[in-house]
């Protein structure tokens, strides 16, 4: 990253130059905004002053995030059409229309729990799924919508244009796609909008499937995971230090194990804390149902092949919208039938 | 506060549009117009139209400039070439009977319509729970109707489009 | 915690501000700090090591821009169920019934857009693309199962 600021900044002259630097920052800024929207913890009161773990909490905060990214074709057409190469050109139209046709199924899938919980702001979405079933069954999304799920992430590796979906920048067939021509920061930024998104949708993800916020087990038992996760990948890391494979790993290693166990110590002290007790929980579950979403995206990019481009339209149109309109259908007909 | 972030959002929708006729390259003219689109949709939310602001940047700005964007692209179409080149007096002229017109058409409307009550920012009621249940109860007709002519414009666009596939 | 409407709102504004000026410090960043050294190869259009032959300004398939039209009435067609979803539970059988025959005329619509092959990118029939195409096969029955 740093790396690359101070790399050339080649503006080729071949290019509509308004429009070649207009992409990347069209790229990033979509790609930032969302966030604005995103609820990480629950209500939280310390003293007087009773505020949210989120910077806002819009009553149609769903529609909002969904409007940003279907703003989001703009970044990569308009990279390709600017840099005036063949190249960026086809694999930026590829891009956009891919984009636009999983917008679809990705647009099916999130109203799906919205039938459930009948509400577009993220946070009564959570608190819809706060509870459990049987005293142990997470009240999450993920269990009756299991179907808008897999249609939702499916659709957000393609929105986001990872693997196996990359097919705008698949390196044998056109060099690197809308990106070809870019270079330096312009070329990273790029990359930056693609992480960012790709946390956008995990984020979503969490939030309308997963709980949010909520500890999958019941209350007295979620609040010693935290400690024992970061206390046995602390132990680990010590251990590994002691018998390191590198010499490197002498002090690395146990640096790492010590700031882990005391993290654990700190999750261990806010028991007795009931508001930083809150705050820790409701962010440690939540970035860790991140993190795991995010690895099954590396995950994934590590594993399956790429599809060819007409398999990706007719995954996409014959199968992924069909799908999602059929469980929306079906969804709909049980909430009217179990709803007194 | 509210009155300033109109002014300056209808000022950005004002001059996109002037940028949407005078740029002379399509794809800048496309552009300009998704800013308008942009620009009108932070104010209805400034209404009050939650709803509305988000579809009309998911369905405009998202959709259908993306339709336009793309033609552009495909048919490659380069700058327009200036038909007829007006002189520097025509053209100072234009603008001020320009805005001497606009001025005549604001009085005419102004004195014609009936006094009517301030717009209130915010006072509008248009969630996505009040739209739907308008929409699902009192305008269910037209509701409707709207899929049969999504339906009419599916089938007319292949029909355009056959020789082509 | 915000109370009135347009408080909700002011944090969006400020992340919006936020975030253009990051992107735009991102593009200006490398602009003012890289190095500009031009000279006529570097310049030319990128295709693999060959020098460039004809323009990028080409026409392309039409394709793209029938799925461009065919994504906007779909759009549009999901921006109603949001509505719909939020206050369904008002609705109960009743918008079901209504969003069923709203939904059943689009799909009419799409099963024609599908039989007329606006879909399909390949031209040839699926399967017998010369590298076997393990993918179609199971695909193509799962598909007629969802339909």
């Amino acid at each position: 990253m740093v790396k690359l600021i101070t790399k050339e900044g080649l503006i080729p002259s071949h290019v509509n130059k308004l429009f070649y630097l207009m992409a990347p920052f069209v790229a990033v800024a979509l790609g930032l905004i969302s966030i604005a929207v995103i609820p990480f913890g629950p209500e939280i009161t310390i003293g007087p002053v009773t505020t949210w773990m989120q910077l806002t909490d819009l009553r149609i905060g769903i529609l909002f995030v969904i409007a940003v990214s279907s703003v989001g074709v703009y970044g990569v057409a308009l990279g390709g059409w600017a840099s005036n190469n063949k190249y960026s050109l086809l694999g930026g139209l590829r891009s956009s229309a891919q984009m636009i046709s999983y917008e679809l199924p990705l647009a099916l899938a999130v109203a799906a729990p919205l039938l459930l919980a009948n509400t577009l702001s993220f946070r009564d979405m959570v608190n819809y799924q706060s509870g459990y079933w049987l005293g142990f069954i997470p009240r999450w999304n993920l269990i009756p919508e299991i179907i808008a799920f897999i249609v939702f992430m499916i659709a957000g590796f393609a929105e986001t244009n990872r693997v196996p979906f990359d097919l705008p920048e698949a390196e044998n067939e056109l060099v690197a796609g809308f990106h070809t021509e870019y270079s330096s920061m312009n070329f990273a930024a790029f990359f930056m909008a693609e992480y960012s998104n790709m946390v956008t949708v995990t984020a979503v993800a969490t939030l309308l499937f997963l709980g949010g916020w909520q500890p999958p087990f019941p209350a007295p038992y979620s609040d010693v995971v935290p400690i024992l996760v970061f206390a046995l990948a602390g132990l680990i890391a010590v251990y590994h230090g002691l018998h390191p494979a590198r010499r490197m790993d002498k002090f690395t290693l146990p640096a790492t194990g010590l700031v882990f166990l005391g993290i654990a110590a700190i999750f261990g002290l806010s028991l007795f804390v009931p508001v930083l007790k809150t705050i820790l929980m409701a962010l440690f579950w939540f970035c860790g149902k991140i993190l795991i979403l995010l690895f099954v995206f590396i995950w994934v990019r590590a594993t399956l092949p790429r599809f060819r481009y007409d398999q990706l339209m007719r995954f996409a149109w014959i199968f992924l919208f069909p799908l999602a309109m059929l469980n929306l259908l079906a969804t709909s007909l049980i909430v009217a039938l179990t709803t007194k | 506060m509210t009155a300033l972030i109109f002014l300056i959002f209808a000022c950005i929708a004002v001059f996109c549009g002037i940028s949407l006729v005078v740029q002379t390259h399509p794809i800048a003219s496309a552009l300009s117009l998704i800013g308008v689109m942009g620009s009108l949709a932070i104010l209805y939310l400034q209404l009050g139209g939650e709803f509305i602001a988000m579809a009309q940047i998911i369905v405009y700005a998202g959709a259908i400039m993306v339709l336009f964007v793309f033609v552009i692209m495909l048919l490659n179409a380069g700058a327009e070439t200036p038909t007829f080149q007006a002189s520097t007096f025509v053209k100072y002229l234009g603008i001020v009977l320009l805005v001497a017109f606009l001025g005549l058409i604001s009085f005419i409307i102004q004195a014609a319509l009936p006094k009517t009550e301030g717009v209130v920012f915010g006072g509008f009621q248009g969630t996505a729970a009040d739209v739907g249940r308008k929409l699902f109860t009192s305008y269910l007709l037209p509701f409707e109707v709207t899929s049969v002519l999504i339906l009419i414009a599916l089938v007319g666009a292949i029909v355009l489009a056959r020789k082509e596939i | 915690m915000p109370t009135s409407y347009s408080d909700t709102y002011f944090p969006v504004l400020v992340q919006i501000v936020i975030a253009v000026i990051v992107a735009a410090a991102l593009v200006a960043i490398s602009f003012l700090l890289g190095k500009h050294v031009k000279n006529r190869v570097k310049d030319s259009p990128y295709e693999s090591g060959i020098a460039p032959t004809g323009s990028a300004r080409e026409r392309f398939s039409v394709k793209f821009y029938l799925v461009a039209i065919v994504f906007i009435l779909f759009d549009i067609e999901a921006v109603f169920l949001y509505p719909w979803a939020v206050v369904y539970r008002e609705l109960k059988l009743f918008g079901f019934g209504e969003m069923l025959v709203f939904v059943i005329l689009i799909l009419v619509g799409f099963f024609y857009v599908w039989k007329k092959g606006a879909l399909d990118w390949s031209h040839e029939a699926p399967g017998d693309s010369p590298y076997g195409d393990p993918d179609a096969a199971p695909q193509s029955s799962v598909t007629k199962n969802a339909a």
